[in-house]
């Protein structure tokens, strides 16, 4: 059941900073995603600005202090990475120049990595997503939806438009095969082998 | 035979489907302008939002691919209506000027691409090529009497380092474009909110949130229809405003147009080359009210 | 020669990573060095003195001191050894401490480069000669450029010690930022109370020469011997007949001209006068906005002037001031909030800038002191205060702190209280800063005793909505995002380097910082000093500052001017360029190349050779080096002082550097 009002952090417990704030973890952030967190003098012009921290249950401001005080784990399974748009309001705001939605991105693929999943629906949603381009070369719309119906059961999702969407001829019922398909089909697969090396 | 004004055109997947008005109408319009659209050759999806949010290598293949196929065409650059599109492109290009990133990319691909092509948005080609003033020049159908609040969605202008077109916060290239056409653009404050992109198959409630604000702030400011060019932007507010309207308890019958076809409208373009019934809140009672003030002026 | 070596410790500053005693042990082997010594803290009491008796002891005519940097104290020395009986130039130093120690922790190499520089120093000596400075009169009189309160404490104090003073102001009025100004930071006081009497003494002072409507066009000369041209613009009006009645501005009809002096927020007439306290009280006309200039219509002030004193054909003129010194205070202006589009852009008419709402505050101000919407003149209620608008923000090019802005802001929230008791301030802020003496106490009675909400958090944008503004905000401390209605917003902008700031100091000839700001010589330690001679900084002209500092450095400049004054001569440096008659050929090279204007053609029996104006040189060595003849020598720098240096460090062999 999807609720449209976010969960502040539960009060926490004290953090032991000496053994808790896990450096390497900072460090991969900077190195994967260019910035330098230290820049963030925490002055929330990007919570100001996000439209999606009514979502969030951490604003976007307090990821940024929780990743340059190295709170891997609380960082990695929240739920905001996952709700974020890459917008850009954060970026284009940050009056110390920071790429804070290319942190947001990076951290993303970091929670993936580490198998989080908090948010299955947008997770089954972008994988379907991909899953279809990686077939068909382009985005194939109502193969995209059967799959996410059928991954998350949800069997209901939009049904509401098919009255207004079908008869307008919006929503092929084909796909659209590129004739390099194939091509496209090998980058995921070089990818996936990447990763998995 | 290239001219100064001809480009490698993607067209981006939802111009197969849920936004092929703006496909068409885009076409259409760059006909009439004299902007020479040509088609990359088998282009492939760009990742859109998913890729990028699973790994940045990956997304610019996506898209490198894509820029590769144009590299061989004789064009000034690489012209998308898609912003999502647009900005995949761009970052991928510019990411890609760091060596080691783009041998990543090259690896997992079957060629590597030379990546020095110009790529811009139609809207950017249209104003900054031909401008406002020779757009009012070719105007046959003024469409006077129609307030429009433009929304330009969230990603077209930034970040300003990489879009590098307009004001970020206060965009004003379709503003000017809707003057030109003879419309009247109402001083409408969120040009640049997000619409709640890609969340309206997963989190529906995001979007019903944000583009249910962008419409009560619409209508706030006295206008009849939004005008955009983002597909995802004007599918959230138009295709979902059932949707929004029953989430939020409101009564909204705002057409969202895209900017093409009423740029297209204007220059006396039929209707079915723009799919103006393509568009699912009924814009026809706006027309008519333009047409009947016009036959009132002229008497 | 018999040269003596002191080799200093400097505690473990330099013993710490150099071999102190061998340097010195070495150093004895040197041709020329009768006597060599380490020891603790060269420069201290003991350190001299032992200096002095060594040379007195031992005859020597000539000192090297290897320790730190001659930045640091060339000076000190070249008195201690004066002291001695020696010629201050009879002396050399040996940085062994900025250029060895505190570079690496290689004792043995340290130690080798040590003994190298002192060798050097020990060849350069040998080839010095004896200096003496000439002396040159000064002309005890003192330019003040900018009218503001640094610059008229720093006449004031000038003139009160007996100098003649010339005090040139741009603008019609002076006072600058602080006449602007309603009430002012931590007392409450009255700005132009405090201030209107320090402006009547400028103008009522038998030493002080006030031009107002003025602009400094060309500095000439040097320390002591400043030639000012100053351009005196056209106002229209006579000031010698005009009375400052005001009759011109009730009767003028071009009502919609610029109101610089409000801000803007308001409109004046295209005659006027700027402010009731204005000093001069004269009227002026802009003739952007004048009906007669711009359109040959109108005249009407002239016909009611009861002095007759309006003069439409009147011209610029330029004035000539001889000082033998200059203070610059020439202030600041404020950052271009129209730059933050998210804000607005400059298109909400009640998004205005702290000083604008100053001026709306201030009763002389364009609302009568009444709190009024620019929009539909009502009164607000909710107020939002957003603070650090240019300052603290890479992303605009201002990362620096403007200092003051969280003050006027607790300011602004009480004196709004005060005026609308029913509404309520709200304060967006980063961080409070209050550093100053009951600042801390004043910025809490904002928040304790007057009820202003303090919000921790930027504001990402600011939006009409109906006739009140949505501010959206974040409030870090809560986690939250938060939004609030607003009726005016006022942006506390940042302090930047005034308008043509860049341009004064190319005509100074002093130095400015990424940002237009005046350089002083040493940030902590000389901060109303410029590295140009006889020129003083005194206000924000050198950073943005409040009140009290501004003062505080306008009698400082005031004092250096005073000390630079109570001689009746000043020592010019003998370590200037030199022409040799004999060998120059006139071929006007180095007039050509030296940046200071400093060498000029002479006639010597019918051929034309170059002479350098001794007081103009600065020293650079540029001449020397374009010389071809080699005829034009730096004193103290000489190219055989130069290339003794060299010989010593080159004519080393193989195995004396290997030791």
């Amino acid at each position: 059941m999807q609720t449209g009002k976010a969960k502040r952090i539960k009060a926490m417990e004290t953090i032991h900073v000496n053994s808790s704030c896990d450096e390497a973890f900072i460090h991969a952030v900077e190195n994967e995603s260019g910035e330098n967190v230290s820049l963030c003098y925490q002055c929330g012009n990007c919570t100001a600005g996000c439209p999606y921290t009514d979502f969030y249950d951490i604003p976007v401001s307090q990821i940024m202090r929780l990743v340059q005080m190295g709170q891997r784990e609380t960082v990695l399974s929240c739920r905001s990475i996952w709700l974020c748009a890459t917008c850009e309001s954060c970026t284009t705001r940050c009056p110390n120049n920071i790429d804070v939605a290319t942190v947001m991105d990076v951290l993303r693929h970091m929670a993936r990595r580490a198998g989080k999943n908090p948010e299955p629906q947008v997770k089954t949603f972008c994988d379907s997503f991909l899953a279809s381009v990686k077939r068909h070369g382009r985005v194939f719309e109502a193969g995209l939806m059967a799959s996410y119906m059928t991954k998350t059961g949800r069997i209901l999702t939009d049904a509401d438009l098919a009255p207004k969407v079908l008869p307008k001829g919006k929503l092929g019922f084909t796909p659209h095969n590129i004739v390099g398909k194939k091509e496209i089909t090998e980058i995921f697969q070089r990818y996936n082998a990447e990763k998995n090396s | 035979m290239s001219s100064s004004l001809t480009f490698a055109y993607y067209p981006g997947c939802s111009g197969q489907g849920t936004s092929i008005e703006y496909d068409k109408s885009t076409r259409a319009v760059c006909k009439a302008l004299g902007i020479e659209l040509v088609d990359i050759p088998d282009w492939s999806c760009c990742g859109s939002s998913p890729a990028h949010t699973v790994d940045h290598i990956l997304s610019a293949a996506l898209s490198a691919r894509n820029i590769l196929q144009a590299e061989d065409m004789d064009v000034q650059g690489i012209i998308t209506p898609c912003p999502s599109c647009l900005t995949n492109l761009k970052v991928a290009s510019h990411r890609m000027r760091d060596e080691q990133f783009k041998e990543k990319v090259d690896d997992l691909l079957n060629e590597p691409c030379r990546n020095d092509l110009p790529i811009m948005s139609v809207l950017q080609v249209i104003y900054e090529k031909l401008g406002p003033k020779a757009l009012a020049a070719k105007v046959t159908n003024p469409l006077k009497g129609l307030k429009l609040a433009p929304y330009y969605g969230c990603i077209m202008n930034r970040p300003p380092e990489v879009m590098d077109f307009d004001d970020c916060e206060n965009p004003v290239a379709m503003d000017h474009l809707m003057e030109a056409v003879g419309a009247e653009v109402m001083p409408f404050p969120l040009k640049v909110e997000c619409c709640g992109a890609s969340f309206g198959v997963a989190r529906n409630d995001v979007v019903t949130k944000l583009s249910g604000k962008l419409l009560d702030v619409a209508a706030d400011c006295g206008a009849a229809a939004m005008v955009t060019a983002c597909p995802l932007c004007q599918m959230n507010l138009d295709m979902r405003q059932d949707q929004i309207n029953r989430a939020n308890k409101s009564s909204h019958k705002m057409a969202v147009f895209y900017y093409t076809q009423l740029i297209g409208k204007a220059l006396g373009l039929s209707d079915a080359s723009l799919m103006l019934d393509k568009l699912c809140v009924d814009p026809g009672h706006l027309f008519r009210e333009i047409e009947t003030a016009r036959t009132a002026d002229a008497v | 020669m018999k040269i003596g070596v002191f080799v200093c410790h400097c505690g473990s500053n330099i013993a710490g990573t150099v071999n102190v005693g061998s340097v010195a042990e070495e150093a004895l082997k040197l041709p020329s060095v009768a006597f060599a010594s380490d020891t603790m803290y060269a420069c201290s009491e003991p350190g001299q003195d032992a200096i002095i008796e060594a040379i007195k002891e031992h005859r020597l005519d000539g000192v090297v001191v290897a320790s730190c940097s001659p930045r640091m104290h060339e000076p000190t020395f070249r008195k201690t050894v004066e002291r001695a009986g020696l010629n201050r130039y009879m002396f050399e130093m040996a940085n062994i401490r900025e250029h060895v120690s505190w570079i690496g922790k290689d004792k043995d190499a340290n130690t080798r480069k040590a003994v190298d520089l002192v060798a050097m120093a020990v060849a350069k000596l040998t080839q010095d000669r004896e200096l003496t400075p000439k002396t040159f009169d000064i002309n005890k009189r003192v330019l003040v450029i900018g009218g503001g309160v640094a610059g008229i404490q720093a006449a004031l104090d000038c003139a009160d010690g007996g100098l003649e003073v010339v005090l040139v102001e741009k603008t019609s009025s002076i006072g600058g930022k602080m006449s602007k100004l309603d009430k002012t930071f931590p007392t409450v006081d009255c700005s132009s109370c405090i201030l209107g009497p320090k402006m009547v003494d400028v103008a009522q002072h038998p030493n002080i020469t006030l031009y107002a409507s003025s602009e400094v066009a060309d500095v000439k000369g040097y320390v002591g011997n400043f030639n000012v041209s100053i351009n005196r613009k056209a106002t229209y009006v006579d000031w010698a007949a005009c009375t400052g009645c005001g009759l011109c501005m009730e009767k003028c009809p071009s009502k919609k001209s610029r109101d610089v002096f409000n801000e803007e927020i308001g409109t004046t007439t295209a005659i006027n006068i700027p402010f009731p306290q204005a000093i001069p009280k004269k009227a002026s006309i802009d003739p952007e906005f004048c009906l007669k200039l711009t359109k040959g219509k109108c005249g009407v002030c002239e016909k009611v002037c009861p002095t007759n004193a309006i003069r439409f054909e009147q011209k610029q003129e330029t004035a000539e001031e001889a000082v033998g010194a200059i203070i610059t205070a020439t202030g600041y202006d404020l950052f271009d909030y129209t730059r933050y589009e998210e804000y607005g852009g400059g298109r909400y008419a009640d998004v205005i800038t702290s000083l604008q709402y100053e001026r709306l505050l201030s009763a002389s101000g364009p609302t009568g002191g009444h709190i009024k919407r620019p929009s539909d003149g009502k009164e607000p209620k909710d107020v939002v205060f957003i603070q650090c608008v240019g300052s603290r923000d890479k992303s605009v090019d201002r990362p620096y702190c403007s200092g003051f802005c969280c003050m006027y802001t607790a300011k602004q929230a009480i004196l709004t209280k005060d005026h609308l008791p029913e509404s309520q301030s709200y304060v967006f802020y980063m961080d409070i800063r209050a550093p100053g003496k009951l600042y801390d106490e004043f910025t809490r009675r904002a928040m304790e005793e007057y009820g202003t909400k303090y919000i921790r958090g930027r504001v990402a944008m600011v939006y009409p909505k109906g006739d009140k503004y949505i501010v959206r905000g974040a409030d870090t401390l809560m986690g939250a995002q938060v939004e609030v209605e607003a009726d005016l917003v006022v942006l506390a902008v940042g302090a930047e380097a005034a308008k043509g700031a860049p341009q004064l100091a190319e005509k100074l000839r002093i130095s400015y910082d990424a940002y237009g700001f005046y350089m002083e010589s040493h940030p902590k330690l000389r901060p109303v000093e410029t590295n140009t001679a006889g020129v003083f900084l005194a206000g924000s002209c050198q950073g943005p500052k409040d009140i009290p500092t501004s003062v505080g450095q306008g009698s400082a400049a005031a004092a250096k001017v005073l000390a630079l004054f109570s001689k009746d001569q000043l020592e010019s440096d003998p370590q200037v360029s030199v022409v040799d008659i004999k060998r120059c050929v006139g071929c006007g090279k180095c007039i050509q190349t030296c940046p200071f204007g400093a060498i000029e053609e002479m006639d010597f029996r019918g051929m034309p050779k170059a002479n350098v104006i001794e007081t103009i040189c600065q020293g650079c060595g540029i001449c020397t080096s374009t010389c071809p003849q080699g005829a034009i020598q730096l004193q103290h720098f000489t190219d055989n002082q130069i290339l003794a240096e060299v010989n010593a460090i080159c004519q080393q062999t193989p195995a004396q550097n290997l030791k």
